[in-house]
């Protein structure tokens, strides 16, 4: 399976062996197309239903107020957002540095015993359900402090999260050619400074891709804030108090009995998926020419 | 590896001494995250079985096949849940791997730009979808296709095979494997595709001067540069699906019994641990329930390793990555 | 360092800022409001003054109108929505510098929490359990509101309510009934054509005081499904499918024909789902609603730490499937800081008019005065660092 081997096959190219292979070219691009199809039209479907029942409880109240009291329809989640806000960010915020230091250890250190040890925990990691991570967190954090935080929150975030990047950072770090970096070496950089300045700079796109992913994932998870945040109905910006947060109250309000709580619930859905949205857009805006792999 | 010996070149002591101790700060600092990594799974696992001792004293190997679970008289067996969890995620992890690198493929190397971009963006935005709209999704539309319109038509023509007959309801473990590869998709599709766009133009050019059609450079050229990246990715999507729990709750029926149709109602590991864990019966119950949850790590654990194993079976001991 | 944000590193510095500053930010958006939340917390609850409500021996439902407190509470999914409602009251009507987080992280959940003090008061569907009570034996289970358990049908054709006995529906959940026109059934309901279709039985599979009280009530009126299945927030169902949360199961009842499902009436009466009328322990069919639930309640004798079952009660109007939800207190605290406040509110949600009607105006039953009588000698029996909390 080298570029060698496959390139013998090809001088051995006679009529009938060209139409065959041209005959491959095309169904195989057809199957591209078709699978291409078959994939996004779900995510259409799913994408235009949540479009469908979130546009309804859209409101400019549902961003600026509070929940009202139970069986009152009308108010907001602006708590569950700011919440949210403050919890990912956090997380982010602890997380990459450590997950990207990870990643670079495994693609620069890590094609060795010890190097295969870590990324079979990152990749166990990686499968641990959201709501065990939460349990650990609430023995490591809550227990202790007889009290649910928002930090303890962010910090089981953060470790959904740090696998993800870690991983992603590894493969993207070790796709970089070897000659970008040894122009560096002959140039007599050191190799920190080769790894942080010419390597991840080059890696970076996919790195980033693996930071949104990421994000995106640990914004949506309820399960592991259930036992560390806990949940706050009034709004509070405390990180080492009891914090609400969107998918905590999306859970909530859509298996509760109230009609307009399951129409917020779709509203706060669609309202994730819209700042989600706009932070990828925004972060390709800004960093676009370096953020694109390939034109 | 040849890089250690690279040296700076004819420098001065004292430069050549910091810049030693530049990469002794660097490796040390990327040492650190690595041993913070091992310390937190470390920690994970003390945790989870400390807890779960007094159910693997109790019910020791068995555990793992005994199909009873049963709060109320403290008998407690993973044997369905693992067989769900086993069914539901390989199944998705087959099907979605497989349909992420062609869509990858084809937004890579295929679709002009102005089609490929808006795609991506797309995708990617599917992972933040919270898991509570899939499985209401999956719930109020594909099971509802499901029971009315595609089941009916798969027991009537199908009915025949062992497993394809029963009887097709709004609920159950067709539509939570379905329901997890449209869950994992876009995780293993947007990590295929960065992997795919990062392989060097001069790979595709190379095979293509060579007469190559855009197949042949696909799978010539392309597809083993980037096959330690696409299984990055899809352990990354089986590791969601292993784990996921609120979509598939909603949509699998919840039923302690190993399916015997593809229709059947049936459970999950991580699905039992949710619906549970927040009302335990007693402490034995817990502890049966951490234990779930440990197992579920254990089969993470094995996963991995077999699938590292055919990787490296396939390549053969080579690190295609390395070559250039 | 400023060079790292320079250069082609620079962008991964700057995500990182960017996350930095979006959580300061989004501190700094909602910050306003819980401005005063430190020092509310750190002033001590002066409670209302003993000398002025303590004049013939009865408190004022608002006793606690001069307290100040930051209070988490959490636990039973069902009582979430009413304890917002009467804490927003509360809040609101009576004591401005009380403000009570609660949060339905299920009864289970409560009462772990409970256990391990990391909040102030727990609820729960159901009282603590011996076992559980040996953890936290200074723990007054005290019964709040009532709830009950209404069976819910999809048959089409059917107009007026289905008529069950418990025997009926505990074989229909054993799998021993398969039919709709199964003669138990059409013995029950004289002159309703019930179709000869297999029946779907529909469960909650997530833990829940709603499956507790359910096949509490199947294992009193059906030896089978005693000694087959017992009573249990978690049973191990021998037939059907499990829907998550009351949700869950109104969803597969209403996409499912011919499927049969158990919800609280509460969450039927909002949804305006159809509900069978159910046969008591007098020979009576009872249609469940606020009254007949409170009645079930008076039919048995409250024990003295409360913990009492009152599924199957004496008495014509009770309806057989009901429960009390209790608060889970401490005994005595340290502190009066925070239990004060605590034992405060509940004194207002047990006596206050205005939180009696709140609780009928969200379809949730509260309990009788006569029930609320034998509840006061242990409320006023409660203590914080070494005197009563409530003034005597």
């Amino acid at each position: 399976m080298n570029p060698r081997s496959g390139a013998s096959q090809l001088f051995l190219a006679s009529e009938g062996l060209y139409r065959r292979r041209r005959l491959a070219n095309r169904v195989m691009t057809a199957v591209m197309g078709i699978a291409a199809a078959i994939a996004v039209i779900p995510l259409f479907l799913i994408l235009f239903y949540l479009l469908q029942k979130g546009l309804r409880g859209l409101s400019l109240d549902l961003l600026t107020q509070d929940p009202n009291r139970p069986g009152r329809p009308g108010g907001g989640v602006r708590n569950s957002i700011v919440g949210s806000g403050i919890m990912v960010g956090l997380a982010t915020a602890i997380g990459v540095p450590i997950a990207i230091g990870c990643g670079v250890f495994l693609a620069e250190f890590g094609q060795n015993r010890a190097g295969l040890v870590i990324r079979f925990l990152v990749d166990v990691m990686a499968g641990i359900p959201s709501i065990t991570v939460g349990l650990f967190i609430y023995g490591l954090i809550v227990l202790p402090q007889k009290q649910f935080t928002a930090f303890a929150g962010a910090v089981a975030l953060a470790i959904i999260l740090l696998p993800v990047v870690a991983r992603i950072t590894e493969e993207m770090v070790l796709l970089v050619p070897r000659s970008v970096r040894e122009a560096a070496y002959a140039l007599g950089a050191p190799r920190w400074k080769t790894t942080l300045r010419i390597v991840l700079p080059t890696a970076l796109p996919g790195i980033i891709t693996g930071v949104l992913l990421a994000v995106s994932r640990i914004a949506g998870e309820a399960a592991p804030l259930l036992f560390t945040a806990l949940g706050n109905q009034f709004n509070s910006t405390n990180v080492f108090h009891a914090m609400d947060a969107l998918p905590l109250r999306i859970f909530v309000y859509a298996v509760g009995p109230y009609d307009y709580w399951h129409e917020q619930a779709w509203a706060m859905s669609l309202l994730l998926v819209t700042i989600i949205l706009f932070i990828s857009l925004a972060v390709r805006a800004i960093f676009g020419s370096r953020v694109t792999v390939r034109q | 590896m040849a890089i250690e010996s690279v040296p700076a070149p004819l420098a001065r002591r004292g430069l050549r001494n910091r810049l030693k101790a530049g990469d002794w700060i660097f490796t040390t600092l990327v040492s650190a995250t690595a041993a913070l990594v091992v310390l937190i799974v470390l920690g994970l696992f003390y945790e989870l079985i400390s807890r779960a001792l007094p159910s693997i004293r109790k019910f020791g190997l068995p555990f793992l096949w005994e199909t009873q679970w049963n709060p109320v008289r403290e008998t407690f067996g993973a044997g369905t849940f693992i067989v769900g969890t086993l069914i539901t995620s390989v199944v998705a992890l087959v099907l979605a791997t497989v349909l992420a690198v062609l869509v990858a493929l084809f937004l890579v190397e295929i679709a002009p730009p102005w089609l490929s971009r808006p795609l991506s963006y797309l995708v990617e935005l599917l992972a933040a979808i919270p898991s509570v709209v899939y499985g209401l999704w999956g719930v109020f539309v594909m099971g509802v296709f499901i029971r009315d319109y595609f089941g009916p038509v798969v027991v009537d023509t199908l009915g025949w095979i062992p497993f394809f007959d029963g009887t097709p309801l709004i609920t159950g473990i067709f539509s939570a494997c379905l329901i997890l590869t449209i869950m994992i998709l876009p995780t293993i599709m947007a990590v295929s595709r960065d992997v795919i766009a990062a392989v060097p133009n001069s790979q595709r050019e190379g095979i293509m001067a060579l007469g190559a059609t855009r197949w042949e450079a696909i799978r010539i050229a392309i597809l083993p540069y980037a096959r330690s990246g696409v299984m990055g990715g899809a352990i990354l999507g089986l590791a969601r699906a292993v784990g996921e729990t609120l979509a598939v709750t909603l949509v699998i029926g919840n039923k302690v019994a190993i399916p015997s149709t593809i229709f059947d109602p049936a459970y999950t590991m991580a699905s039992v641990i949710a619906n549970q864990f927040t009302e335990v019966e007693n402490d034995m119950h817990r502890s049966a329930l951490i234990e779930i949850a440990l197992v579920l790590l254990v089969i993470t654990f094995v996963i991995n390793v077999v699938a590292r194993l055919l990787v490296w079976r396939v390549t053969r001991g080579q690190r295609v990555l390395v070559q250039e | 360092m400023t060079t790292l944000f320079r250069g082609r590193k620079g962008p991964l510095l700057w995500l990182l800022a960017a996350a930095a500053l979006v959580a300061l930010l989004a501190a700094a958006c909602g910050g306003d409001d819980d401005s005063n939340t430190p020092t509310a917390a750190a002033t001590t609850a002066t409670g209302g003054s003993p000398a002025a409500s303590s004049t013939a021996g009865t408190i004022a439902a608002d006793v606690g109108k001069n307290d100040k407190a930051d209070i988490t509470g959490a636990g039973s999914t069902f009582a979430a929505p009413i304890l917002q409602a009467w804490f927003d009251d509360y809040n609101k009507l009576v004591a401005k510098g009380v403000k009570v987080n609660y949060q339905s992280i299920g009864s289970g959940g409560g009462v772990q929490q409970y256990t391990e003090k990391t909040v102030d008061f727990g609820a729960s569907d159901a009282p603590l359990s011996d076992a559980e009570l040996a953890k936290a034996p200074d723990t007054l289970n005290l019964p709040f509101v009532l709830g009950s358990v209404v069976v819910t049908y999809n048959l089409d054709g059917v107009t007026k309510p289905l008529k069950f006995d418990g025997a009926t529906v505990a074989k229909i959940y054993l799998g021993d009934i398969k039919k709709w026109n199964d003669p138990a059934l059409t013995a029950l309901n004289p002159g309703v054509r019930l179709p000869d279709k297999e029946i779907v039985p529909a469960y909650r599979s997530d833990g829940s005081g709603t499956s507790f009280v359910f096949t509490d009530w199947l294992s009193k009126v059906s030896p089978d499904w005693k000694s087959k299945v017992g009573t249990s927030k978690n049973p191990s169902w021998p037939a059907g499918q499990g829907g998550k949360g009351n949700e869950g199961v109104t969803t597969i009842v209403k996409q499912t024909p011919n499927s049969i499902g158990y919800v609280e009436l509460t969450y039927a009466l909002i949804n305006k789902l159809p509900f069978a009328d159910v046969k008591n322990k007098s020979g009576a069919f009872v249609t469940p609603s606020i009254e007949t639930t409170a009645a079930a309640a008076a039919g048995v004798q409250l024990p003295a730490d409360f913990r009492v079952s009152i599924t199957d009660a004496e008495g014509a109007k009770a309806y057989p499937i009901a429960s009390y939800v209790y608060a889970l207190i401490r005994t005595s605290s340290d502190g009066c800081s925070k239990y004060r406040p605590v034992v405060n509110a509940f004194w207002w949600i047990l006596h206050s008019k205005d939180a009696s009607a709140t609780a009928s105006g969200l379809n949730y039953v509260p309990l009788p005065p006569e029930t609320v009588a034998k509840l006061d000698p242990a409320l006023k029996a409660l203590k914080c660092e070494g005197q009563s909390a409530l003034p005597q």
